[in-house]
């Protein structure tokens, strides 16, 4: 594979999000799109998800909420340890699973947990929380580049990309090793905007780079819609705390699984 | 099939510094290592140690960082410790919140903003008033804890507040209600609460009672069980003695596991009672942020 190539973190239901990042990838001379997983959650109409990623050749990793749609579980193993913030996401996951048409739950549930390929002489290997837990929580402020250094020499694996947390970052790692939170398409990032991001990866010229080449990560902000994602959502009837989120770019739930660092970025 | 309930040692995340040992300034009726102003069985560790062990964590790809006692605050190298720790990963300090000075969240403010990681501090308050929390950690501590919370909100902190649950399941809603009510009165707007369940050893087995011979993880039980959902699947304990399987068992001699860490990354029988609250409630001592979840 050669070039430029894209990765989309959780999409909650947000298909008008989707559909720009499709359009602004395409802009990019991007040669191939993945998706991290959790389709699901959050936004309204699930089912307008699965035809852009399937019409566009997106390639899925199954998060955990694919996974409990996908076998219809009980809760969607989101890994919440607050009672409030476990109440708003079972809200969304009983939501979305009444609406996931049985075609789809089926496609998710055969989604590969893990994806590996070579680009560009290296390994790159994506996963949705972390290589040895699909919804382990990797936060910036709360993991240590030595532990990154171990996670990349255990899994053999030059680039690791996860998502899960909602918030993008970045830890260069020895010997141009790498590993990246992709952020998500499905709600803003808490910090008082209402875009949201995905990441590209390319390697510099190596006129740069005196000979070597070496990768290069980029967030991309994604303006869309999100008056008529918020209109929709209030049609479905889904809980004012999360159009909220959507219209002002705060995190309203899911606050106490955050360290401090992230939590004080917020509003909440 | 297998004779005793065994964890194995699957990767050092977490590393906890039993950093006061036993010695604390207070005397809480229910602490689980019996902690008082006179207590040393365990003692502090240097400033020297904390580094070693440091070094050999990195080596290791440790994750995370907890500082305990005790009241870790008594060991007046603790600040210097917590800069260090701060430049290879997060930290997180376990307090009473009585001790606390001005220039030391001063000087830890500064370090947690040039560091890319976080520093939180878990602050023990066992009730939402003065006659909840103070027979259990004595005359005047939920005063001196809540003044403790309010300097760390001084210095832009946002400590978690951990309450041990001598309540009834039902009274919960109400009890962390009114925390919370409480807390903002004293000028915290966003608390964090976490409860843990009671270890019954220690001052809480003569305070209520001990665990019975029956309160033991069997073999059965293990079998597809989650065993991250348990602290000694991935983490260790320093104390002055050396390394200890993890921080609620560090009086037990079956919990010694050698001098470096190393050495310590070995499969543990679960035989202690206290084995079998961590087995009902889960990893009751990380972070919410750092929980094990099941997958
Ligand atoms: S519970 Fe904590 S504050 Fe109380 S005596 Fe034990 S170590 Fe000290
Ligand atoms: S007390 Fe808990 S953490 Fe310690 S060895 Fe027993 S199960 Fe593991």
């Amino acid at each position: 594979m050669n070039g430029k190539i894209a990765f989309f973190g959780g999409i909650y239901n947000n298909y008008l999000a989707l559909e720009a990042a499709i359009a602004d990838a395409h802009g990019r001379d991007i040669s191939q799109i993945y998706c991290l997983g959790d389709l699901g959650a959050f936004g309204p109409h699930p089912d307008r998800v699965f035809p852009l990623l399937i019409e566009n050749g997106i390639q899925t990793v199954q998060g955990n909420y694919d996974h409990s749609i996908g076998h219809a579980l009980e809760d969607c193993q989101c890994g919440y340890t607050d009672p409030r913030d476990n109440h708003f996401a079972s809200l969304s996951y009983a939501y979305t699973l009444e609406n996931t048409s049985p075609e789809y739950r089926h496609w998710m549930k055969q989604l590969p947990a893990e994806i590996r390929f070579t680009w560009q002489n290296r390994s790159v290997l994506l996963c949705h929380g972390s290589p040895r837990k699909t919804n382990e929580f990797l936060w910036e402020s709360t993991t240590s580049t030595a532990f990154l250094e171990r996670l990349a020499d255990e899994q053999d694996a030059d680039i690791i990309l996860g998502t899960h947390t909602g918030l993008h970052w970045h830890r260069r790692l020895e010997n141009d090793r790498h590993f990246i939170n992709v952020g998500v398409l499905g709600r803003p990032e808490n910090d008082g905007t209402t875009n949201v991001w995905y990441t590209v990866l390319s390697v510099e010229e190596e006129e740069k780079t005196q000979g070597n080449s070496s990768v290069s990560v980029e967030f991309i902000p994604v303006r869309y819609d999100y008056e008529k994602l918020a209109r929709e959502m209030e049609a479905e009837n889904i809980p004012e705390e999360f159009i909220e989120t959507i219209r002002t770019g705060w995190w309203t739930t899911c606050l106490e699984i955050l360290p401090a660092k992230e939590r004080r970025a917020g509003k909440y | 099939m297998l004779l005793q309930p065994t964890v194995p040692m699957a990767s050092l995340d977490e590393l906890w510094f039993q950093v006061s040992g036993t010695l604390c300034n207070l005397k809480c009726e229910h602490c689980f290592i019996s902690c008082s102003p006179v207590n040393d069985t365990f003692g502090y560790l240097s400033y020297e140690r904390v580094m070693r062990m440091l070094k050999e964590s990195v080596e290791l790809g440790v994750k995370e960082y907890y500082f305990t006692g005790g009241e870790p605050f008594l060991n007046r190298e603790l600040v210097p410790m917590i800069e260090q720790v701060l430049k290879v990963g997060p930290v997180t300090v376990l307090t009473n919140g009585t001790v606390l000075k001005a220039d030391w969240l001063k000087r830890l403010q500064t370090a947690e903003q040039n560091s890319r990681y976080s520093l939180e501090f878990r602050v023990s308050i066992d009730g939402p008033t003065p006659e909840m929390n103070d027979p259990i950690r004595g005359e005047r501590t939920f005063q001196r804890a809540i003044n403790g919370v309010a300097m760390l909100c001084e210095y832009g902190f946002l400590p978690i507040i951990t309450i041990t649950r001598t309540w009834e399941e039902n009274e919960e809603d109400a009890i962390l209600d009114s925390f919370r009510a409480v807390l903002k009165e004293h000028g915290y707007h966003r608390p964090r609460l976490k409860v843990l369940p009671r270890l019954k050893m220690g001052g809480e087995e003569k305070r209520t009672e001990g665990y019975t011979p029956l309160e033991r993880i069997t073999p059965e039980m293990m079998e597809g069980f989650d065993v991250s959902q348990l602290l000694c699947n991935h983490s260790r304990v320093v104390t002055d003695r050396g390394v200890a399987v993890c921080p609620i068992l560090i009086e037990s001699e079956s919990a010694q596991m050698g001098e470096t860490l190393k050495e310590s990354l070995v499969d543990f029988p679960l035989l202690e009672g206290a084995c079998y609250t961590c087995y009902q409630y889960g990893s009751i001592c990380a972070n919410p942020s750092s929980k094990k979840v099941e997958a």
